[in-house]
């Protein structure tokens, strides 16, 4: 018999509010609420929509060796130089310089962590920075807060002026950047962080006062949001979803995520992931946009250029945004420029489209 | 689910409903939309094809995944809603009305009693 599914504390509230609920990587979420999954796309761009992404692992590191365990683990900076309250996107890579995972580290404190990192990969991870904390770093611990802190993402145009009128006390922090503080009325760590490509945060509260939390900012006037409109708007802000447009197959320079590499640590995996930043991807992970509105691009799709199949879609959907089809898939480097003319094989159709410079979406600042 | 008891439906969630002048309109339930999620494309047949009652005639394609649209009267298909194709989201907002698919001539009338009615259709998406 399978495991019964996880749910976060907001479950009662998804069901409530009329969510879809379906598995995912071991967790009940919600993929859509009642208006739908574009809906809820465009009121993030336009307005501010409220995400439980409780289902991401939550792991504490701390103790003497936590710096160096996770300098070691994860290929952001996390030297000595990274303050306390700041945030650091980077890859776990394994010794081949394959990618285990994505995530951010926060730093806490001096020797107090928090690294986040995607439900499906969650045991994977654990077991990652166990290993490693029992062969080289024994004086780090390694604390799995995922239920016990919840995780809610308020993003969008609108939402950093409700984080500011539910932060009384002190202005919400800086981008990349958290704090410990009361919001709502309950204490949470909030940083200035997400996957939507909007500015807001990622709110961390306790997991009983989570519900409290969210009601406030639904009743705020956020548009909740499922697990479907997330994908929609990491798609067009050029955010890579690991398991689909990456894993342990591919380097993070294949990936195009070199600026999230720090080259001079010593991480694992680094001799790998050096060697392939000289001499540059064969294959690179490639945008590319449809010429027309037509069937949709999904993950596994042939990418064709003049009748030959020169790799295949990673990600692929309707872009809201852009309304346009939008993908992302493994290219030879030479389709590295912009408007290369290329082929989707769609089911057997073959739509016409180009390549295109990441992300396919960037918010406007003036805002 | 809304099922108007002026049509038929079929197992696979199509409606058609009967004109007075021997044709017929062919769409998706309220069911199916709400199902499916936000429509993105619609491929439909050509005009003059000739279709078989539950033939395969065309995709639907939501923002999560992409389904077979099977015809629930045959006959020749005389108009393709053209304005489905260009607004796929028409199929979410009116899959009664504006979001019909297909205008079939009906070959043979018997195909309707192949179908549900409304009550039996409420009955199978209850």
């Amino acid at each position: 018999m399978p495991d019964p599914l996880l749910t976060t504390p907001l479950h009662t509230e998804h069901v409530r509010l009329g969510g879809r609920m379906v598995p995912f990587a071991g967790w009940e979420m919600p993929i859509q609420f009642g208006g739908g999954i574009l809906a809820e796309a465009r009121a993030v761009r336009s307005g501010a929509g409220l995400f439980d992404v409780s289902h991401m692992a939550r792991l504490r590191v701390s103790g003497g060796d936590a710096r160096a365990l996770l300098d070691w683990t994860h290929t952001a900076d996390i030297g000595e130089a990274m303050p306390a309250g700041r945030a650091r996107y980077g890859l776990f890579c394994n010794e081949r310089g394959g990618i285990i995972d994505d995530g951010i580290v926060y730093r806490l404190g001096e020797t107090d962590f928090l690294a986040v990192a995607n439900a499906a990969n969650a045991a994977k991870v654990r077991a990652w920075l166990e290993r490693w904390r029992a062969e080289r770093f024994p004086a780090a611990s390694l604390d799995d807060l995922t239920v016990h802190v919840a995780m809610i993402a308020l993003q969008g145009p609108r939402a950093m002026e409700m984080v500011a009128a539910a932060t009384e006390s002190a202005p919400p922090p800086r981008p990349f950047r958290l704090a410990e503080m009361q919001v709502g009325g309950v204490p949470a760590w909030v940083a200035r962080t997400g996957y939507t490509g909007e500015d807001g945060v990622e709110m961390m509260p306790r997991a009983e006062d989570a519900a409290a939390l969210w009601r406030m900012f639904a009743e705020a006037g956020s548009e909740p949001c499922g697990l479907g409109a997330r994908d929609v708007l990491r798609l067009e802000a050029g955010l890579l979803l690991h398991g689909s447009d990456m894993d342990e197959s591919v380097n993070p320079i294949e990936a195009g995520l070199e600026r999230f590499v720090h080259l001079g640590s010593d991480f694992c995996g680094a001799e790998v992931v050096r060697r392939a930043a000289e001499q540059g991807a064969q294959r690179r992970l490639t945008g590319f946009k449809t010429r027309q509105r037509g069937a949709v691009p999904r993950a596994h799709s042939p990418l064709l250029a003049d009748g030959e199949r020169v790799g295949e879609a990673t990600s692929g959907g309707y872009s809201p945004t852009l309304d346009t089809t939008i993908g992302l898939g493994y290219l030879p480097a030479r389709f590295g420029a912009p408007g290369a003319p290329i082929q989707v094989d769609v089911r057997g159709k073959l739509i016409e489209a180009e390549t295109v410079a990441l992300p396919f979406y960037t918010r406007s600042r003036s805002n | 689910m809304e099922a108007p008891d002026d049509r038929k439906y079929s197992k696979e969630h199509e409606w058609v409903v009967s004109q007075d002048d021997g044709t017929a309109l062919v769409g998706i339930s309220d069911f199916a939309q709400n199902q499916l999620g936000d429509v993105v494309f619609v491929e439909l047949p050509k005009v003059g094809a000739a279709l078989a009652q539950f033939d395969q005639m065309g995709e639907i394609e939501s923002v999560k995944a992409v389904s077979d649209l099977y015809t629930p009267v045959g006959g020749e298909v005389l108009e393709v809603n053209a304005d489905v194709v260009a607004k796929p989201e028409l199929v979410n907002e009116d899959p009664y009305g504006k979001g019909w698919l297909i205008k079939v001539r009906l070959d043979n009338a018997a195909d309707l009693d192949n179908l549900m009615d409304a009550t039996q259709y409420a009955a199978l998406t209850a």
